[in-house]
């Protein structure tokens, strides 16, 4: 479904991505491990064309959509990104955050909408706050409508940026259990994540990210138990 | 230190000499000189060429013909510059009297001293000739319906208001400058200005300007008369308005005002 | 443990040593505030001038003469206030958001915006009101489309626009990257992005100093007075020469603070919740 062929990304002087290659399967989900600071956020924002790569290729449904020029915009609405710092709107209800997408790019009103956001919020616990504020909400609750907002243009795959690092302790369980039901229901997903323990439960492929280059990919059992490079082990060692 | 001596020896007895005669002696700002402010600038046919000392103009020759009959030779004159405002502020004035067409009115008076009037001023209505052409014969029904215009700080203002109550509202200017222009602009039809500066305008500063006609000074119910102002209770007042009377009364003012104000003529007056 | 453990309603030392503190300060504050009210009361009727200034300035039967007449003419000031506020309102976002277009099509339009503010930012309100009010008309334009009205208005439009336009800007500018970033991954255009995400609240952040251009605005009015229209600040100079007195200024200045002072107050109430949003 996605396939990224020697991704670079540089930043002025600063390499963030040194040639990335990596397949990833419909209904897969793929977890993103590595220091801050590997370029997991870049690669993220590079496949939702946030900041367009400067070299190699990212196949998407069989189109290259890291051909310069191309309008971002058809291509966005298809893949998803949920992002460390939700970035709600914080002028708009909960409700008007999920909405305004389909709203403005799918032509869909908001009564024919209400039905489908409702279920979103019911399912993902939040309907009794559907109406309320950003600022109204904890930020468990507020990632919770970032995904749902990301959800509701019904993507093809979605990206997630580290989404619980900027979470309590207590609140990253919430989140967590979102993504857990997505993936029984066969969402395409890649995370860039520090939860080793549910990448480990739950991700069909690892990859460890060092230096703009993907070191190590595997299973989470290859990663995890049986990491063949020093710099994954030792990596490992620190986090877990 | 000799000299110095022989300077304040002449002075002293300079002004003892004329202490004797003139009722102006002591009560100048300066003793022995005679201070006179005008406008700055000072316009034809008021003072010519912005030169007062030159005596040209009628304001210029009204002024020095004043001095001479208090008793101060050409040579004891000297002038200054203020604004309209600044004149008629309360405080301290750094001129013996100011003539640049200052209305006598009893508001002002409150606040400042006038002499007799030098001038009574017709007021004349300032247009374009093709303006003239469409309102044809000047009647007060015609006038209601032009645009008017006025000078706001002058009495005009309000005279149009009192006199002709046009149907639309009367639009004011800071200066004359700005009610040309606005004539001009034809944003105006018409405006009201003393019969001696519509004149000048008409003659000088509006292309294609035209006297549509000017009102006597008894149709006005304060007819404009012109006088010089004084600070509030200046002593002065009495020396200056004995040589007004005097000269209106030996026919030297009318002379001057002949003079200058010649082309005061030939307006027909609005019935 | 400690004492007011023990009694939540007994105030801790530090509580009773700040009250001590305000109590302090507000006897200082009040006895100096008394302090400078008398001398003004007993010193200034004392200068030599007092009775000349009261005279010209406070006089009682010119004041209530004129007042009424004041308050017509203000009329004037609030209509011309009222249909130039939208027009600035709109002509400052379109050029606001012209001065940050991208597409190379749209790049005179660019270019027009910021010469434009630079411009209008650059002249006093007065020269642009002459130039504008009597220029334009002087081109020989017909009437009533060469009215004082329509070109002075225009000029006032022009000047606080170009203000406008620079505030929203900064209020554009304030808000996080992050969210044009949310909204873009979404797939909306550039424009819903703006229109929908940034403005709204880049708009809600900039209010208060808009407030400020508003109450200005309001001042300024008077100075379209220079191009014809009698409002209220001609019309207290046209009682000052029939009176020579000064008190129909100060009869307009109680008039401009009776509107301008409870709008200022509310700028600032907008400005201190904004603050306290921040935090």
């Amino acid at each position: 479904m996605l396939s990224l062929k020697n991704i670079q990304k540089a930043f002025g002087d600063h390499h963030v991505l040194r040639g990335i290659d990596l397949e990833v399967a419909k209904g897969e989900m793929v977890c993103l491990i590595g220091a801050s600071g590997s370029g997991k956020s870049t690669l993220l924002r590079a496949v939702n064309l946030l900041d367009p790569v400067d070299d190699g290729e990212i196949w998407f449904d069989g189109v290259d959509i890291a051909e310069p020029g191309l309008d971002p915009q058809p291509i966005r609405q298809r893949i998803g990104l949920v992002f460390q710092s939700f970035n709600l709107f914080p002028h708009m209800s909960a409700a008007e955050n999920v909405m305004l997408a389909p709203r403005r790019v799918k032509g869909l009103s908001r009564t024919a909408q209400r039905g489908r956001v409702e279920e979103l919020f019911d399912r993902f616990g939040l309907g009794h706050r559907i109406d309320h504020y950003p600022d109204q909400l904890s930020g468990g609750q507020q990632q919770r409508v970032a995904i749902i907002r990301a959800l509701a243009m019904q993507p093809d795959i979605l990206l997630f940026d580290e989404i619980t690092s900027a979470l309590d302790p207590e609140l990253v369980a919430e989140v967590l259990d979102v993504l857990r039901s997505l993936r029984e229901e066969g969402m395409t997903m890649i995370l860039a994540t520090h939860e080793m323990g549910f990448a480990r439960e739950l991700a069909d492929k690892v990859c460890f990210l060092e230096g703009g280059r993907i070191l190590e990919e595997g299973t989470p059992a290859q990663i995890f138990d049986a990491p063949r490079e020093e710099r994954t082990r030792q990596f490992l060692s620190q986090v877990l | 230190m000799k000299t110095l001596m022989t300077i304040l020896c002449a002075s002293l007895a300079g002004s003892a000499a004329f202490a004797d005669n003139h009722c102006a002696a002591g009560k100048t700002l300066t003793d022995g000189v005679l201070t006179i402010a005008t406008g700055n600038p000072a316009y034809y046919p008021w003072v010519m060429d912005d030169a007062p000392e030159s005596k040209q103009g009628f304001e210029a020759a009204v002024a020095y013909a004043v001095a001479n009959e208090m008793g101060f030779a050409d040579d004891a004159v000297t002038w200054v510059r203020t604004s309209f405002d600044e004149a008629i502020q309360p405080g301290a004035k750094n001129f013996d009297f100011n003539l640049q067409q200052y209305s006598i009115t009893p508001e002002r008076e409150e606040t400042v001293d006038f002499s007799l009037p030098y001038y009574s001023s017709a007021m004349a209505v300032l247009t374009t000739q093709s303006v003239a052409e469409k309102v044809g014969e000047p009647t007060i029904e015609v006038l209601k319906g032009l645009l008017w215009g006025a000078g706001a700080s002058h009495t005009g203002a309000t005279m149009v208001g009192q006199v002709i109550a046009p149907d639309q509202d009367v639009l004011l200017y800071n200066d004359n400058t700005d009610v040309t222009a606005a004539l001009q602009a034809n944003q105006i039809d018409a405006a009201l200005f003393d019969l001696p500066t519509a004149l000048y305008l008409s003659a000088v500063v509006v292309e294609n300007g035209a006297l549509l006609g000017q009102f006597p000074a008894e149709r006005s119910e304060n007819p404009d008369q012109f006088g010089m102002l004084m600070a509030d209770g200046s002593a002065l007042k009495p020396c200056v308005d004995e040589a007004i009377q005097a000269l209106t009364d030996s026919g030297k003012l009318a002379e001057i005002e002949a003079e200058w104000l010649q082309g005061a003529t030939g307006v027909p007056v609005i019935q | 443990m400690t004492k007011a453990d023990e009694n939540p309603a007994m105030p801790g030392r530090r509580a009773q040593y700040e009250a001590a503190l305000r109590r302090r300060s507000l006897w200082v504050a009040g006895v100096s505030t008394s302090l400078v009210f008398l001398a003004i009361l007993v010193l200034v009727p004392l200068a030599p001038g007092w009775e000349a200034v009261k005279k010209s300035f406070f006089n009682w039967g010119v004041f209530s003469k004129t007042f009424p007449g004041l308050l017509d003419a203000f009329l004037l000031d609030i209509a011309i206030f009222s249909w130039c506020a939208p027009l600035i309102a709109l002509l400052g976002l379109f050029v606001a958001i012209c001065r940050d277009i991208q597409k190379p099509a749209l790049y005179p339009l660019r270019l027009f915006a910021t010469v434009y503010t630079d411009v209008f930012r650059g002249l006093p309100v007065i020269l642009v009101i002459y130039l504008v009010g009597f220029g334009i008309p002087g081109l020989g334009l017909p009437r009533p489309w060469n009215s004082p009205y329509i070109w002075g208005s225009l000029a006032l439009i022009l000047v606080y626009a170009a203000y406008v336009a620079e505030v929203i800007r900064s209020g554009i500018g304030s808000i996080h990257k992050s969210q044009s970033s949310a909204a873009l991954s979404l797939g909306l255009s550039n424009a819903d992005t703006m229109r929908y995400v940034i403005l709204p609240q880049a708009l809600r952040n900039v209010l208060p100093a808009n407030m400020n251009l508003v109450v200005a605005l309001q001042k300024d009015v008077a100075l379209l007075s220079f191009v014809g229209p009698v409002e209220i600040f001609r019309q207290a100079g046209v009682y000052k020469s029939l009176y020579a007195s000064f008190t129909p200024y100060v009869g307009a200045a109680i008039i401009f603070l009776a509107i301008t002072i409870p709008m200022t107050r509310f700028a600032d109430h907008l400005m201190n919740k904004r603050r306290k949003q921040e935090q």
